[in-house]
């Protein structure tokens, strides 16, 4: 089953450009500038917003086609919406929020709730606060239970607009396990968060000023960014490995030193721009240095992407002319450096 | 009084120390290129200047009151916004006179007679009158303005205007008129009403279906323009968010629109019955003045009024007492703390 797209989404003032894109099975990232049009994308796949002109198939039925006449409405397509101001009722309880869905496709009450408990267990929401009414509870709580709601009624499609901004760190490792852990449904992830991009999208679709710029897999996408926006958010290097400390030990035995404090399971991100290249072992106050091999430049203007590989995969961006005067090449062996303040360490 | 040579006379004038004073303070920043001693002169007349302005500022009682009343402490006395005093008066006044009929009313209540006034036939006629027209009335305008108030509020009508106007008619418009416009529109020989007349046989005018017509439409726009804004306010976020999970248009408005805006629903009931109850004009015009028909409690008070004022003075203590639970019910909405 696939979702494609092929058509015009007009908003007042702008207007949302697709052509030919199809969301496969797993997570899809929709990453872009804000503004970019990316919930735009999210509503005209819901059904919230209807294609000016094109075609939307899901599952290989048309369900948008305006030169046909065909628009299936929201309710009838089997998407789920996990809205980025999350639009909890706040009428209903908690569990009667999450069981929501499930009534309103025949499930009976009962049925509803117990499904709606297990769900709620699933994103880490504890069974005090399910009589509760969502303005009692934290940010945290609610996005979690948006997260569930959306989830209940098993929707084949998927649409998660930045799910995890509020949520504290060990929601956020629960939540991201319980997004990438169906790979048969279709989630369009629209995300800032280069974590979520490295660790759950299968695919990525940039946007930038209401076009798809650029998409494919994250190693392509990479490669040809489409947009300076995309090309800075895929330069971030995420790098995973154990906190204990200031230091974090990489799967591979490499220790980098960062700034702040953290323990338990965490991923280390610096920006490309942030590392430095050398011939030989580098000297002074940056601590993190590992030895890497060059395994291709990614030459755009005057910058130079160089993507290394070693005890852990990362990018450095630098000056087209220090690449010719460091004389870089596939296959070189190169110290690279970052210093501890640039880390960010996201448990 | 600027004048400088003002400044100097008074300055040397023994007698007019205290004036000086102020003079010379006031003037001083126009007169900085006069002598310096002068301005070495001035100094302590502004230092008391500024003491003396302190002083009365803390003598005022209302500004003490302020500082030592820990509520208003919190939210500061508003200093620039303060009306000028005479509109303050004025305020006052028009208080008196929304207040004063009220005052009157229930000085002129007759307490100890109350039971026996308002047992009187007549009047419990009037009042099971009222209350079946009154009743029928607000639930018609439930069962016509919610879908009225939804279109308003949630399609692009292209004579939005227009519409608008027509809702909203019914307030402004005199209720004599409204009375007269009915009975050409639903009277036995009205726009519709000859048709009904003809068709089913039924004729409004002068019957109890009728004075319930002449209540539902005078009342009609208080219950729509309550609810339309409350939809308005709520949008249509979560109605969206019940369409990804599922729910359809009528799920939708069941289970998500409808309680959402359930305060407004509420309120705008209360003030179409209230509203319904107090109709005199459009019923004595376009239903009459039937005892146990169409007679309804203004009806009897207005007849009352001329046979037994006590009487009148009586049913009014009943309608303000209405009035004043649909105040109650409406106080979260129109009386902010």
């Amino acid at each position: 089953m696939t979702v494609t797209l092929d058509g015009w989404v007009a908003r007042p003032g702008w207007t949302l450009r697709v052509d030919g894109l199809e969301i496969g099975e797993g997570v899809t990232a929709v990453v872009g500038a804000n503004g970019a049009g990316k919930t735009t994308l999210g509503r005209a796949v819901a059904g919230l917003d209807r294609l000016a002109n094109g075609r939307l198939v899901i599952a290989g039925a048309v369900v948008d086609d305006p030169a046909a006449g065909v628009f299936v409405p929201a309710h009838q397509r089997s998407v789920g919406m996990v809205f980025q101001d999350l639009r909890l009722f706040g009428h209903l309880r908690v569990l009667d929020n999450v069981a929501f869905g499930l009534r309103r496709t025949g499930t009976d009450r009962a049925t509803a709730r117990q499904r709606a408990g297990e769900l709620l267990e699933r994103v880490g929401v504890d069974s005090g606060v399910w009589p509760k009414r969502p303005a009692a509870l934290s940010g945290g709580q609610r996005q979690r239970v948006a997260i569930a709601r959306a989830l209940a009624p098993e929707p084949e499609v998927l649409i998660v607009d930045e799910p995890l901004a509020s949520v504290d760190s060990s929601g956020r490792r629960r939540l991201r396990s319980l997004l990438g852990e169906s790979p048969t449904r279709h989630t369009l992830l629209i995300t800032h968060d280069p974590v979520d991009v490295a660790t759950l999208a299968r695919q990525l679709v940039v946007l930038d000023d209401g076009a798809v710029v650029s998409r494919g897999s994250l190693a392509e996408v990479t490669a040809s960014p489409g947009c300076e926006w995309a090309a800075t958010f895929l330069g971030a290097n995420v790098v995973p490995g154990h906190a204990e400390g200031t230091s974090v030990t990489t799967g591979t035995g490499l220790v980098l030193t960062v700034a702040t404090e953290a323990t338990g399971p965490a991923y280390v991100t610096f920006p490309a721009h942030a590392v430095t290249l050398h011939r030989d072992r580098p000297a002074g106050s940056a601590r993190n240095a590992w030895q890497a091999a060059v395994q291709r430049i990614d030459v755009d203007g005057e910058r130079a992407r160089v993507h290394l590989s070693g005890p852990v995969d990362a990018k450095a961006d630098i000056t087209r002319h220090s690449a010719d005067e460091l004389e870089l090449g596939p296959g070189l062996a190169v110290w690279a450096s970052v210093k501890a303040t640039e880390l960010t360490v996201v448990t | 009084m600027s004048a400088p040579d003002d400044n100097h006379t008074s300055a040397d004038n023994p007698g007019h120390a205290a004036d000086a004073d102020t003079h010379t303070s006031a003037d001083n920043p126009g007169h900085a290129a006069d002598a310096d001693t002068h301005t070495t002169a001035d100094n302590p007349g502004h230092a008391a200047d500024a003491d003396t302005h302190t002083t009365a500022d803390t003598d005022n009682p209302g500004h003490a009151a302020g500082t030592d009343n820990p509520r208003a402490a919190d939210a500061p006395a508003p200093t620039v916004s303060r009306p000028p005093a005479a509109l303050t008066v004025v305020g006052f006044v028009a208080l008196g006179l929304l207040a004063l009929p009220v005052v009157g009313l229930v000085q002129r209540a007759p307490w100890s007679s109350l039971p026996t006034l308002l047992g009187e036939s007549d009047v419990l006629d009037a009042l099971r009158v009222s209350l079946v027209v009154s009743l029928f009335a607000a639930g018609a305008c439930v069962v016509l303005g919610l879908p009225l108030a939804l279109v308003l509020a949630r399609r692009r009508l292209r004579f939005g205007g227009v519409v608008r106007a027509v809702v909203m008619l019914p307030m402004v418009l005199p209720p004599v008129v409204a009375g007269t416009a009915l009975l050409f529109a639903l009277g036995r020989r009205g726009l519709v009403g000859q048709w009904l007349d003809s068709w089913f046989g039924v004729s409004l005018p002068f019957t109890t279906a009728g004075a319930v017509v002449a209540a539902a439409f005078v009342a009609l726009p208080f219950f729509v323009v309550t609810v339309e804004a409350a939809l308005r306010q709520a949008g249509d976020d979560l109605d969206e968010a019940a369409a990804t999970l599922g729910a359809g248009a009528w799920a939708t408005l069941l289970h998500v629109t409808l309680p959402t805006i359930r305060p407004a629903l509420a309120a705008g009931t209360a003030l179409a019955w209230a509203r319904a109850v107090g109709e005199f004009g459009a019923t004595l015009t376009f239903a009459g003045n039937f005892p146990g028909r169409t007679r309804t409690l203004p009806l009897e008070t207005y007849l009352a009024l001329e046979r037994n004022p006590e009487s009148a003075v009586a049913i009014s203590l009943v309608l303000m007492a209405v009035a004043l639970a649909v105040l109650v019910t409406l106080r979260d909405r129109w009386m902010p703390r």
